[in-house]
């Protein structure tokens, strides 16, 4: 059996405002103006999340990080939606939110200590307004909706925004958010990243129709959006979220993007997809159209391009120092987050296991 | 005359064999196709069987599980792989309430040959839900059977086993023996197999303590006996193979040759499989014994970062250590 290769779609309902070649397009519902500054704010962003996403592949590689989650390609799906939250919008990620997270502020070394074994994750889902990753395909969805009926509970106007893949989109989990959104008229943003794979399985494996044409079915509405420009992703989800806002939530967004590389570190995406694919979303790059832009209305000059870069390097080289210099975790600490009060057994087992190995060390001094 | 081979070849030779063998026999799963799944258990299956039966699956294991169910009502025997033990849950609800109780409802009028596949356990450095021992869930569960085999020869034969048996079988692979290679003779038939299904094996004879284990740990109680004969000490070290049902036989036997019993597994100790075997042990053997059954298990805390792994599972040294206990009454 070959690998067969299907063109890209030309998506006519994708909402765009920025084409692939760095053309600011306008569309008849999202009619949204940006700043010369706000543009450069989000290449800046893009060109960071990128160069941390490199170097993270590259630490990998390396034997550092047990495993990666590269968001190649993905970028501006995550800076457009991360970049539309208020600070008290609350965001549940799946594993692959790197640029979502450098939106909330979480330091990326937080992200390469969990991928390198030492925590499940060390930020403050609280403080920071960002879940801890959740590795089981769909379930955060669900945590997602519960959030959002808590904040309808308490008559607040926060949003909430759940992440996941065109894959989750096959969880039974998944499927229940929706409904319960629906029925609670829930104040939360579904943002699907179509990235057209689950691990090996085409997004043709998980659906016979586009997928924001799903919500429909559950009651509410969905959009789809070009996932590779910043600005349409941004605006799209700025308009959900203010949806959520004024209580006429939930919305389903799908960016429609592309993994530029392998599911995971772990993954050989030759098996299942060809060159040519790769080749052609390579043009569709979400860097490429923001830098083109810029370069052409945005009043930049060469040395813009350089500083980030040298930004980026910075960040990178601080992100690689830190990694490497990442103390392994104390023994006990394994055995005394497992409950909020301590048992007996377990402050047995800790005891006599710091003890085990102590015996080791009075043996060999 | 054989092949040397991994566990994780030697499975793929298994299901080829059994597709072989009967028409009606299925895979079903998450990326089993072109990817040949995440360990390429099923590599080249799908390409040799079709996509009709190598059959690519949604992501959603409640679909998984619940659609085999329907296929065993028609007649079906599907495989179906599970591509990480922390993701058996979603399906959690079909196998225990639905696969489970088939049989019994039915009264026998509908069978449930289904077999899921699992990879389990540690050691492999991965992150959350990739590293877990789920098969005291499953052993509880009446009208499951749940195996485990720990080398290439148990995997090869134990799978065909499985398909062909009329019982829905849970079936744990050791994910971290996957690649551990030893001669297996892959072109006797079935009715060759060296062994039934649910028996349990001496891996290793002694004469002075037992060691009970099954799938990953096997290798590490077997090396443990090793080290232990240099010190003075014969070990027995009894490969369960089975767990549900236990093959209590062997376990009766080793246990009133050496009278000292140590449980070994890498799951929670508190309420699993080692509490089971303490039980029918003491139930069985008890004037037999000169030391109460030990358990040498995983801590009862969530499977740690993977950094914390390596002293969460049981090794060679708290495997001895266990033994120094017994020996200690
Ligand atoms: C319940 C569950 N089943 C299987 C897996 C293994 N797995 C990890 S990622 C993945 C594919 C996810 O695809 P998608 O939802 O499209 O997200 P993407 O990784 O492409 O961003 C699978 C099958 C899992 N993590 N959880």
């Amino acid at each position: 059996m070959s690998l067969h290769y299907v063109t890209p779609e030309p998506v006519p309902d994708m909402v765009q405002l920025l084409t692939p070649e760095g053309q600011r397009v306008d569309n008849p519902e999202f009619e949204w103006t940006f700043t010369d500054d706000e543009i450069r704010g989000l290449y800046r962003d893009l060109a960071i999340v990128r160069r941390i996403d490199v170097e993270a592949m590259a630490l990998q590689r390396q034997g550092e990080l047990g495993i990666w989650a590269s968001c190649l390609g993905q970028e501006a799906a995550q800076i457009g939606s991360g970049r539309a939250l208020s600070p008290n919008d609350m965001a549940f990620p799946t594993y692959r939110e790197t640029g979502v997270a450098w939106c909330r502020g979480i330091d990326p070394l937080d992200l390469t200590a969990a991928w390198r074994g030492l925590n499940y994750g060390g930020w403050d889902p609280i403080e920071k307004k960002f879940n801890l990753y959740t590795i089981v395909i769909g379930s955060q969805t669900l945590h997602a909706v519960g959030y959002a009926m808590g904040v309808q509970k308490d008559h607040a106007d926060d949003a909430v925004i759940a992440y996941f893949g065109d894959g989750a989109s096959s969880q039974g989990d998944v499927n229940e958010a929706f409904i319960f959104a629906a029925s609670y008229d829930a104040p939360v943003v579904f943002f699907c990243q179509n990235n057209q794979y689950a691990i090996s399985e085409p997004f043709s494996r998980q659906s016979r129709v586009p997928l924001y044409h799903r919500a429909e079915g559950f009651g509410f509405r969905g959009i789809r959006v070009d996932g590779n420009d910043v600005l349409a992703c941004l605006a799209v989800t700025r308009y959900a979220l203010e949806e959520c806002r004024t209580g006429n939530g939930p919305v389903l967004v799908e960016a429609y993007t592309y993994r530029m590389s392998a599911h995971t570190s772990n993954d050989d995406p030759t098996r299942y997809r060809l060159a040519a694919e790769v080749e052609e979303w390579t043009l569709r790059d979400p860097i490429e159209r923001v830098k083109a832009y810029l370069v052409r209305n945005g009043h930049v000059t060469q040395s813009f391009f350089d500083e980030i870069d040298a930004e980026g390097n910075e960040i990178a080289t601080r992100l690689r120092a830190g990694t490497l210099a990442m103390e392994p975790p104390a023994l006990e600490e394994m055995f005394d987050w497992a409950y909020a009060e301590q048992t007996d057994l377990l402050t047995k087992q800790r005891k006599d296991f710091v003890d085990y190995k102590a015996s080791f060390v009075s043996e060999e001094a | 005359m054989g092949e040397n081979i991994t566990l994780g070849r030697a499975l793929n030779i298994g299901l080829r064999r059994a597709m072989e063998d009967d028409p009606k026999v299925l895979l079903m799963g998450e990326d089993i196709g072109k990817l040949g799944g995440v360990f390429r258990v099923t590599d080249g299956l799908q390409k040799d069987f079709g996509e009709d039966r190598v059959i690519d699956t949604p992501l959603a294991e409640s679909g998984i599980i619940g659609t085999a169910v329907g296929l065993a009502i028609r007649g079906y025997r599907p495989v179906c792989e599970i591509q990480f033990d922390g993701f058996v849950f979603p399906a959690y609800d079909q196998i225990v309430t639905q696969v489970a109780k088939m049989h019994q409802r039915t009264r026998g009028k509908v069978k449930m040959p289904i077999v899921i596949r699992i990879p389990y356990g540690g050691g492999i450095g991965a992150v959350e839900h990739h590293s877990e021992s789920p098969e005291a869930y499953f052993a509880h569960t009446p009208g499951l059977k749940v195996v485990s085999p720990s080398n290439p020869q148990d995997a090869f034969w134990m799978i065909q086993q499985a398909i062909a048996c009329d019982d829905p079988i849970v079936f744990f692979e050791p994910k971290r023996r996957y690649h551990d290679k030893a001669e297996v003779d892959t072109s006797a038939p079935l009715s060759a197999a060296p062994q039934h299904l649910f028996s349990a094996t001496v891996a290793h004879s002694g004469t002075d303590a037992t060691l009970l284990c099954y799938g990953p740990m096997v290798k590490t109680c077997v090396t443990a006996a090793a080290a232990a004969k240099e010190e003075g000490r014969s070990l027995e070290v009894v490969d369960l193979r089975t767990l549900s049902p236990l093959d209590m036989a062997p376990i009766i036997a080793s246990t009133r040759k050496t009278g000292r019993v140590i449980v070994v597994h890498e799951a929670q100790g508190s309420l699993g499989m080692g509490a089971e075997l303490a039980a029918r042990i003491t139930e069985e053997c008890f004037y037999d014994l000169e030391a109460p059954v030990l358990r040498v298990t995983g801590f009862d805390t969530p499977y740690p970062p993977s950094r914390f792994e390596e002293d969460y599972l049981p090794d060679l040294d708290r495997v001895l250590d266990g033994v120094d206990r017994a020996f200690g009454f």
